[in-house]
């Protein structure tokens, strides 16, 4: 009987352990951190999330990585929503191989991109501007999205589709008005997995970026300086990183679980 | 005035799903298509409606070519054997929907919408949306929207197909009453002969995507054309054997069996018989009945009805009569063939007598 807490309690706090680590942290100054161990802060400060929020080169990190993730999201389910429609509702020449070549876009490894990126948003005046951050991320989220949406989309009867024309319906009319409400909760998920992999890829961002839209992550580097590490504000970083991770998870958590039951995700 | 194919075909890549067909359905009238799955029945409505365009030929409605004029330009209701509802919709939305398209007036579309609703008792679930219905409800909701519509043309697609058995009874009562006094051409598509001769009208068979006949129900049950008719309007599936008729006998492989007053005057020959189930019977029902021996191969028994797969002359042939008849599987069963209502057809299975 004890087992059946024991196992998930046990599973849980070893989950947690890094993440409380890593408040813990956030809450002690540098000199407490390498001072000694210390299961919580003695000395409770602040101080490092104070520098954090008044700081502009720390917060802009922030507002940087929030700007190209949003834009990214948006566009690449933009983008996808047709694609995957025109994947789930059409027989065309070659719809196989290209949905599967699609795909292998996201097996390429990022670091192959990012040098012909780099030199291309260069040229183009985009380099260092969300929106060079997000269009290269859109590489390997347009086909996340197209393939998690084709799924759901393909879960919907054409039936549905002719119905609405049968009702009067124009083509968009009953994509906007009936079908995208129908795949709401596919939107859900593709929009956080879209979100998710934005929000943590690092090498396109950074290689992108310079000064303005350098995303928080990287930021986090200047924490090292010559004069020591400033460990208490680099926990703090890391610690705020983890919210709207966080806050994404809890709106979308109900739509995932349909994803999975759907075969998809 | 009527609904008029001409000639239309329809491909899909290679493959031919129609073969060239022509159908005429008069206004006002309830038609039914009748065939096996895949037979054509489905993409016929989609050419009907104007979802798909026929590959050649042309579409014509009260005397208006219609071929390339989308489904959305075309006054059709169509409902589907799959309940399809616009999940995000409340019922009464749903019902509402062709008429908000059609931007008619909010005191319009609320009359029509409750009287539908009314006649399909779905008024107290208005408010739900169509997940929370049973299948049943889900199904009328569907209909009560083809019903407010005043469609020029109804297509229903086996829409009782996926209920269960009660419900589909109680709505197959209801189903043509809706449509009664309404001024619209019906289409309804079905698997079953039993379905078809309900609703009388007419009836289109279909076989491998083309109408094999046309005509009014009864009389195309009675007289189908062609074996192939014959075959698809009969459930359990008609008993066929090659026979050879010498004088006022026909031999069926060992068998001897008399002419019986439908062959009466056909010349000696080969022909095919058709013979339906329940004209195979465990005791003789005319002094045409004449008996056959085979072997009993699967035994079904209802409650009030006994079907008997049997061997005989190496075709399996079926008895459906009523009350209980125990037959042993493997055992050899007498069953008597009432000759008065075989069909006959010749070798290329076209009908050679008129046997009612």
């Amino acid at each position: 009987m004890r087992a059946r807490y024991w196992v998930p309690t046990l599973y849980i706090v070893f989950l947690l352990l890094p993440i409380y680590w890593l408040l813990n942290m956030s809450f002690k100054t540098t000199n407490e951190i390498l001072g000694g161990f210390s299961l919580w802060p003695h000395e409770f400060t602040l101080e490092n999330y104070r520098v954090i929020f008044t700081d502009a080169t720390w917060y802009n990190g922030y507002i940087a990585s929030i700007q190209y993730v949003a834009l990214n999201t948006v566009l690449s389910v933009a983008a996808a929503l047709p694609a995957a429609y025109a994947f789930s509702r059409y027989r065309f020449l070659g719809d196989k191989h290209l949905f599967f070549w699609l795909l292998t876009n996201r097996m390429a490894p990022p670091a192959v991109f990012a040098l012909p990126f780099y030199q291309l948003y260069s040229a183009v005046g985009l380099f260092d501007t969300p929106f060079a951050v997000a269009l290269a991320h859109t590489l390997f989220n347009i086909p996340l999205a197209v393939w998690i949406l084709e799924g759901f989309m393909s879960g919907v009867p054409k039936e549905l589709d002719e119905t609405a024309y049968v009702d009067g319906y124009s083509f968009w009319g009953f994509f906007i008005r009936i079908f995208i409400p129908t795949i709401a909760a596919g939107i859900g998920v593709a929009c956080f997995f879209c979100f998710m992999f934005s929000w943590v890829e690092l090498l396109l961002a950074k290689t992108l970026t310079a000064v303005d839209a350098k995303p928080i992550a990287a930021l986090m580097t200047k924490t090292a300086s010559t004069s020591g590490y400033q460990l208490g504000l680099l926990a703090a970083a890391g610690s705020l990183t983890l919210i709207p991770g966080a806050v994404v998870i809890y709106f979308v958590r109900n739509y995932i679980a349909k994803g999975f039951a759907l075969g998809r995700v | 005035m009527s609904l008029e194919l001409k000639r239309i075909t329809k491909r899909v890549g290679a493959e031919t799903t129609i073969h060239e067909t022509s159908l005429v359905l008069e206004e006002r009238s309830f038609n039914t298509l009748l065939g096996p799955t895949l037979a054509g029945k489905t993409t016929l409505m989609q050419l009907m409606a104007g979802l798909d365009r026929p590959t050649s030929g042309e579409i014509w409605f009260r005397g208006e070519n219609v071929t390339g004029v989308p489904v959305q330009k075309r006054n059709v209701a169509m409902v589907y054997q799959q309940f399809i509802n616009y999940p995000n919709f409340t019922v009464y939305e749903n019902i509402a929907s062709p008429l908000r398209v059609a931007r008619m007036a909010a005191a319009e579309i609320d009359r029509r919408v409750m009287h539908a609703a009314e006649l399909l008792r779905l008024t107290p679930m208005l408010k739900r949306r169509p997940a929370e219905l049973s299948g049943g409800q889900q199904q009328r909701t569907a209909i009560a929207r083809a019903l407010v519509k005043d469609a020029d043309l109804v297509l229903l697609d086996e829409p009782l197909a996926n209920l269960d058995y009660k419900l589909r009874e109680e709505l197959r009562d209801e189903l043509p009453r809706f449509f009664a006094d309404r001024n619209c051409i019906v289409v309804y598509a079905t698997t079953e002969p039993g379905e078809a001769l309900l609703f009388g009208g007419n009836t289109a068979t279909l076989h491998a995507g083309g109408i094999t006949q046309f005509g009014e129900t009864a009389a195309l049950y009675r007289r189908p054309a062609d074996l192939v008719t014959a075959r698809v309007f009969s459930d359990p599936p008609i008993n066929t054997a090659q026979v050879v008729k010498r004088g006022g006998e026909i031999r069926l492989g060992d068998f001897r069996l008399p002419v019986g007053q439908a062959a009466a005057g056909l010349p000696d020959g080969s022909y095919v018989i058709g013979i339906r189930p329940h004209h195979v019977t465990p005791s003789p029902v005319t002094a045409n009945a004449a008996p056959i021996d085979g072997t009993v191969v699967i035994a079904e028994l209802s409650g009030s009805e006994s079907a008997v797969h049997f061997d005989i002359d190496g075709q399996t042939w079926v008895s459906q009569s009523p009350g209980i008849h125990p037959f042993e599987v493997g055992s050899v069963a007498r069953l008597y063939v009432d000759m008065d209502h075989a069909m006959f057809f010749d070798l290329d299975h076209r009908r050679v007598e008129g046997a009612e």
